[in-house]
């Protein structure tokens, strides 16, 4: 058993609104999984059936080999979007409550938030109040509230909204330390640079439907178009670049660099292979860069959701 | 599930430590006991402030009928002129001046009698003016056609009818409204405590969707087990709330009794309706074994009965509204959208009431009594002022309770289905203000 999650053609329907249509997809074990999408996809449809907050119509989910049931709700832990505390309650009663309905005991409960409140330097604010907390600091609380009971599943939708980029950082490092201890990480974002950082998987749902899904890099491999960014130190640019374009797709890039050289973007024919490419340019010039251009997750998103607003 | 209790005891304490709700706590009997002795003592001074009236009688008849009473007394003028009179008693600032004319027959002086005054006088006082001169102007005709005395004094005589039942046993007068009132006390209790405390829940559904910790909560909890845990934590709260309030209000109402030397009837019989308090005037007035009896009467309550019906109509009813409050509550995103949805919950509460007012004191047994006490919106309150007249021979037929207490739990089941589906669906419903079709179509959402 690799897969975490398995959800095999879920569909979901609010009235006439299809939400989910034969959604899969299936999440490894201890991987940092993407769940990308623009807004309105129906990811947060998804989630809440994970969750069993809401229901599916048609279709199966697997926790761990079983099929999805309620007393897998205190192995997940859930991190929502529209996320908040109940404002007049202090900050470690309410800890303790919502640990509690986790399914942990009191004691046990007591004893892990003294240690998350350590690691997060947030010790002195057991007492205080919710309204009296910045929307930073009562994002920390949920934080040790979703992970406290240790769940096999983390779900984060949007964990960095609202930290300063400090914040943020601890954060990230808290989810990968997380990680590494065995948990599970479902990651529903709109910062891709995120997503590029920490995901190994990821799916894209666009209008109720899964348009991709795998590994990052077998994603960003099929989505590269055998094109590389190069940097040639010559005379002549215009002379060079004429005597590429008869050969090769060629346009111009954009990078970075020390010195005033030629800057060219140029797109493989298949069958051809970088070294073919790189022996030519040799021939003809001094080269000071070359890099294949490597699709982005953003890349890939926009491209993705476009392709398919168009069909 | 072991999480039913942890949401009922964070509901309950989010409840009682709330500041408003400890202030009302505390400040409510001081403010009902307060209102009540004030009232009191209005009342007191209003009445002992009596009237005086001068009385200028140039005649023979009236010399001696005018006598000072709790209200009203009388100060008379000798010998002067009725312009002089007037200046007098208004110099005096008395309240009038009665003039009685000199003439032979007293009918003709009745007829002019004339009563001065700076206002127009209080219709309670000229009432009882006009039944001293009337009363006279009888008393003096049936003495001039040879009545003797013992025969004229024998008129004044008032006659009760006696009633009983078909069996012979004896029955009192008033006591169906007594009983009604009982009942209705029940009743009105219900309906109070369901308008106060279904929209504290209402609204603490209300904070947990503007506060956006609900999907938190019910990633934990099923939906319908944090609305049952609300509902109970609540109501807890408000029996707390309860009982505090009838204890600390029995407590000053008996302080106030001592210290005033004011007796608990005095207090409490401005909101006996008339009819019954003439009852209680006329037995204190007539003989001690008929208090006894009224005692035995309501002794003879089922007051078991009574009281568990209550309990059951009150858990039912309670349940009942308290889920359409949370309904509602889910329903919307702010207070101020619940306004439309508020009246339809309202009326059949308030119809209750007052139907149980005008028509179930009345007669308590009625078509219209018997079909709001059948209605599940309407029975808890309706039933309960049925009840204390018993169940079975006399009172309410044994199917009308059962059919009654059928349907409510029938209701109770389908309410809470219905209110428990529309919070479920509304919980995460943001930025809609929802209407009636909307929340029809969620009911079908699996």
């Amino acid at each position: 058993m690799s897969n975490l999650l398995e959800v095999s053609n879920v569909s979901k329907k609010y009235g006439q609104y299809t939400a989910l249509d034969d959604v899969s997809l299936h999440v490894p074990k201890g991987s940092i999984f993407g769940l990308l999408g623009p807004n309105g996809a129906g990811k947060t449809t998804l989630i809440r059936i994970v969750n069993q907050i809401t229901y599916p119509d048609k279709g199966t989910v697997m926790f761990n080999g079983k099929p999805l049931q309620p007393e897998h709700i205190a192995k997940i832990g859930y991190l929502p979007e529209e996320r908040g505390l109940y404002k007049s309650m202090k900050v470690g009663e309410q800890a303790l409550y919502l640990a509690q309905l986790k399914g942990l005991s009191k004691k046990e409960a007591k004893e892990r938030l003294q240690y998350w409140f350590d690691r997060l330097g947030i010790g002195d604010w057991w007492n205080k109040k919710i309204q009296e907390l910045s929307k930073g600091m009562a994002q920390k609380i949920q934080f040790v509230v979703t992970v406290l009971h240790k769940p096999d599943l983390l779900i984060f939708d949007e964990p960095f909204s609202g930290f300063d980029p400090i914040n943020a950082n601890i954060i990230k490092d808290e989810i990968l330390h997380l990680r590494d201890q065995g948990a599970t990480v479902i990651f529903s974002t709109h910062r891709m640079e995120s997503v590029e950082e920490l995901c190994d998987d990821i799916a894209l749902i666009h209008k109720s439907r899964k348009m991709l899904d795998g590994k990052l890099v077998d994603i960003k491999r099929q989505h590269r178009s055998n094109t590389f960014e190069v940097g040639l130190d010559t005379t002549n640019h215009q002379a060079l670049r004429t005597a590429l374009e008869e050969r090769y797709a060629v346009s111009d890039a954009g990078f970075k660099s020390l010195s005033d050289e030629l800057k060219l973007r140029i797109r493989l024919q298949p069958g051809h292979s970088p070294n073919d490419l790189l022996h030519d340019l040799m021939s003809q010039a001094t080269v000071t860069h070359f890099v294949e251009l490597i699709p982005s997750v953003n890349d890939i998103f926009i491209q993705t959701v476009k392709d398919s607003d168009h069909e | 599930m072991s999480k039913l209790p942890l949401i009922i005891k964070r509901e309950y304490l989010a409840k009682v430590r709330n500041k408003s709700f400890i202030v009302m706590t505390i400040l409510s009997p001081l403010l009902v006991v307060g209102m009540a002795a004030l009232v009191f003592y209005l009342t007191k001074a209003n009445n002992e402030e009596k009237k005086v009236i001068g009385i200028l009688n140039e005649g023979n008849f009236f010399r001696a009928q005018f006598k000072d009473d709790a209200s009203l007394s009388f100060i008379p003028f000798r010998d002067i002129s009725l312009e002089k009179a007037k200046d007098s008693a208004q110099h005096q600032a008395y309240y009038g001046l009665l003039y009685i004319p000199q003439g032979d027959h007293i009918e003709d002086v009745a007829e002019h009698i004339a009563f001065f005054s700076k206002e127009s006088p209080g219709l309670s006082t000229l009432s009882s003016l006009e039944s001293v001169v009337r009363n006279q102007v009888r008393e003096v005709k049936l003495r001039n056609f040879g009545v003797p005395d013992e025969v004229l004094r024998d008129m004044g005589k008032n006659y009760e009818i006696n009633v009983s039942n078909f069996t012979g046993e004896k029955k009192l007068r008033g006591i169906n409204e007594i009983k009604a009132i009982i009942g209705g006390a029940f009743g009105y209790l219900i309906m109070m405590f369901i308008i106060i405390y279904g929209a504290f829940v209402m609204r603490s559904v209300i904070e947990e969707k503007t506060s956006r910790i609900i999907e938190v909560i019910i990633s934990s909890v099923k939906p319908f087990q944090l609305m049952l845990g609300k509902i109970i934590g609540t109501s807890l709260a408000g029996i707390t709330q309860f009982l505090i309030w009838i204890v600390s209000a029995g407590f000053l109402l008996f302080l106030l009794a001592t210290f005033l030397g004011v007796s608990m009837g005095e207090l409490g019989g401005s909101q006996i309706p008339p009819d019954a308090l003439d009852t209680v005037n006329n037995m204190s007035g007539g003989a001690q074994e008929k208090v006894q009896l009224y005692l035995m009467e309501l002794l003879n309550i089922s007051w078991g009965i009574l009281l568990l019906s209550f309990v059951i109509y009150f858990i039912l009813g309670y349940l009942i509204y308290s889920s359409i409050y949370a309904a509602i509550g889910a329903a919307v995103d702010n207070e101020t959208d619940t306004q439309q949805f508020m009246f339809p919950v309202i009326m059949p509460l308030m119809l209750a009431i007052y139907v149980g007012f005008f028509s179930v004191f009345n007669n308590p047994h009625g078509p219209i009594a018997v079909a709001f006490s059948l209605f599940p919106l309407t029975s808890p309150i309706v039933m309960l002022m049925r009840l204390p007249g018993g169940i079975g021979a006399g009172g309410v037929p044994v199917w009308q309770f059962a059919a009654s207490i059928a349907l409510l739990v029938v209701t109770f089941l389908g309410i809470v289905w219905v209110a428990a589906k529309i919070y479920r669906v509304g919980i995460l419903m943001y930025g809609k203000k929802p209407t009636y079709k909307e929340m029809y179509r969620w009911l079908k959402y699996s």
